[in-house]
């Protein structure tokens, strides 16, 4: 008998969805560079998947693909100099704060060239240089870390923000309560942005909470709790903000939840044995970068044609970057110990 | 020697003193130390090692957490990544199993496997060791487990000199360091200049000279070989005693050229034998230094269980100035 956990009803986790309609204070400009980003997303892990399938890619991968328009629309409200941490699927997230697509491919493909010179891979990018503090194969262990990354903020009196990407699957670690509660405690400049795709790998949340409301436990921790629209960029830049400004301000931390859907494998190679693939379907057809695309056309902000232009240069500088990563070398064998420690 | 070294070489503080010297000193050098830990503000810490900080350096610098140790750990380790050099505290060594994975997993690789793009200037101080019938969750010596992880440092420094200055370089260091303290050591006495120093990590100090074994003591048992030895030395064996003060790295020339003088080797830790730090000693000395042994050596650890609440069940585990003395009889074929 199946015990398949099988969710077709979309209405049921998003009685309405919000229209796609930016809000005032973002540009024009801004708002294309936001689809920009977000193509730039989507065709890296497209190219990801496939170079896994060749063997281009080593390991293990997680892919960002429908969860664009978090990553992307959490990071536009952040400034030069915020921090963020992510997640094991932190593609997307480094992206989003200004990541060199090069450096990341090369960094996927093992190469000496990328980010951390082939010692983390897809589990470990990060970009240091552009407040990235680095992706972590751990569930929720980057919740402590940003709230420390908010520490130093406070301590050193700088007005930088953190954003704290976690899953739905880290509200249920130990280390989710403990590092909400000493940020609220101590009112720390961090969002806690929980991208809420309902599968942890194959257990839904449902089974993993009674109460499916993650934006409810924030009231257990004294500080405000938000829901957002994780497919709508808009609805994640406007929560994702305002929780900003507030932390900026000294207002301490927020937990926004992105509700989302993931319809693609929790990585790579998985073969979604605990959910019939067909169930999926209904939710591609939120697709956020099919939504984006059509309400920039509607909106007169850019033509169907200028559209497809994004969308190929994207396509074009993730080809770059798979050329880049090819032509690079392997980390020589004199490299293993670099890193290691500090020569104090 | 003139006046002024006499009067500091005449200085005798407690290691809790030195602990809290080194502190104070480092924090008013450079103002991105800060204490992170349950109760190290106005309670200065279960043993007073932190009395006073709160005072001078206020609520910003010197922070009492709620009770979560992961927390503690992780967000010290974001604040070490983003310009501060905190010094996080587990009250008890045995709840540091509360923060492994953010010891294991993030804070030892987070350098390495980001490239080297992230410094870690992090000091976890925690206190170890077994006396006085605290039972099996408050007795323990993890040494060896985090000597076992690439990445990190462990220090075990158990003399109020030795004690001040590993501090000292631990919270200037930009590696993690694991800074072990034993609970009963916090009153031993000894002399500690007033001058600034510091010391290194992964150099060894000869506590005495000897030429007839080789002591390599961690933490609190120096001072019961110094013991033993003082009592053998009336039946004409000199015992050589080495205290490592760290762990890893460990300064293994040191007890090298210790064993090509006395050709036999014990090794004393209270943490429990199996697995333990003086198997990973005894390993690498009879790899390196296989032809300088005349006798095997002999390891003094404490026993394989938990450890027991009675006064006399307790007393066997914990490795006694007996255990250490048979061990050099046994050695020096006495």
């Amino acid at each position: 008998m199946s015990q398949k956990h099988d969710m077709t009803d979309v209405s049921a986790l998003f009685p309405e969805l919000t229209p796609l309609a930016a809000p005032p204070d973002l540009s024009a400009v801004q708002q294309l560079e936001m689809f920009r980003k977000m193509s730039l997303i989507r065709e890296f892990e497209l190219s990801v998947t496939e170079l896994w399938k060749q063997n281009l890619i080593y390991g293990l991968a997680h892919a960002y693909v429908g969860s664009e328009a978090i990553a992307v629309g959490a990071c536009q409200a952040l400034r030069e100099g915020d921090y963020i941490t992510s997640t094991h699927r932190g593609h997307g997230h480094t992206i989003a704060k200004g990541g060199d697509v090069n450096k990341m491919m090369a960094e996927l493909m093992g190469k000496h060239a990328g980010y951390c010179h082939g010692k983390g891979g897809s589990m470990h990018i990060a970009a240091v240089d552009k407040g990235m503090l680095g992706a972590t194969g751990i569930v929720a262990s980057g919740m402590p870390i940003a709230v420390g990354a908010a520490l130093s903020a406070q301590v050193l009196h700088r007005d930088y923000v953190t954003v704290c990407f976690h899953g739905d699957g880290a509200t249920n670690q130990g280390v989710w309560h403990e590092s909400i509660n000493l940020a609220a405690t101590w009112n720390l400049p961090v969002v806690f942005l929980c991208e809420n795709n309902q599968w942890a790998i194959s257990c839904p949340y449902e089974k993993a909470a009674k109460n499916t409301d993650i934006a409810l436990r924030a009231v257990g921790y004294g500080i405000l709790g938000v829901t957002v629209e994780g497919f709508n960029p808009f609805d994640v830049y406007g929560g994702v903000k305002e929780a900003v400004e507030r932390a900026r301000a000294g207002g301490g931390p927020t937990l926004v939840v992105a509700k989302t859907y993931r319809y693609i494998g929790h990585f790579v190679a998985d073969d979604q044995c605990y959910r019939d693939p067909k169930t999926n379907e209904p939710w591609m057809q939120l697709d956020p970068m099919q939504r984006m695309a059509q309400y920039l056309v509607e909106s007169g902000l850019a033509s169907a044609e200028e559209i497809e232009a994004l969308r190929a240069d994207a396509r074009k500088a993730i080809d770059d970057a798979i050329e880049f990563g090819k032509r690079s070398s392997e980390p020589s064998p004199d490299r293993l110990f670099e890193g290691l420690y500090a020569s104090d | 020697m003139n006046s002024r070294q006499d009067r500091e070489m005449d200085r005798v503080i407690s290691v809790k003193q030195a602990l809290n010297e080194a502190m104070r000193e480092e924090m008013r050098r450079d103002e991105t130390v800060i204490i992170i830990g349950c109760d190290v503000g106005i309670r200065g810490n279960p043993f007073g090692v932190t009395k006073g900080l709160y005072d001078e350096f206020g609520p910003l610098r010197v922070r009492d957490t709620p009770i979560s140790e992961a927390a503690i750990v992780g967000t010290c380790l974001g604040a070490a990544a983003t310009g501060l050099r905190p010094i996080a505290e587990i009250l008890y060594s045995d709840w540091i199993t509360l923060a492994m994975d953010q010891i294991v997993n993030q804070v030892a690789k987070i350098r390495y496997m980001f490239g080297g793009a992230i410094e870690v200037p992090l000091v976890i101080r925690a206190p170890v060791g077994a006396g006085g019938g605290q039972a099996a969750q408050h007795s323990q010596s993890f040494e060896s487990w985090f000597s076992h992880v690439p990445g990190l440092q462990v220090v075990m420094p158990i003399a109020p000199h030795d004690v001040k200055g590993l501090l000292k370089t631990a919270i200037r260091s930009n590696n993690p360091v694991l800074f072990f303290e034993h609970k009963r050591g916090y009153e031993i006495q000894g002399e500690v200049p007033e001058v600034e120093y510091t010391t290194p990590i992964g150099v060894a100090d000869v506590k005495r000279r000897g030429q007839d074994v080789t002591i390599v003591a961690v933490s609190i048992m120096v001072y019961k070989a110094l013991a033993v030895a003082a009592e053998l030395s009336k039946q004409g064996i000199e015992c050589e005693i080495i205290d490592p003060r760290s762990i890893y790295p460990m300064d293994y020339d040191t007890i090298l050229a210790s064993l090509k003088k006395t050709n036999r080797l014990v090794v004393a830790h209270e943490s429990n034998r199996r697995s333990g730090i003086g198997a990973e000693i005894v390993s690498q000395l009879v790899e390196r230094g296989f032809d300088l042994l005349d006798a095997p050596p002999v390891i003094v650890a404490g026993l394989d269980t938990p450890m027991p609440y009675s006064r006399s069940l307790e007393a066997l585990v914990i490795p006694s100035e007996q255990k250490i003395r048979d061990a050099v009889c046994t050695v020096v074929g006495r």
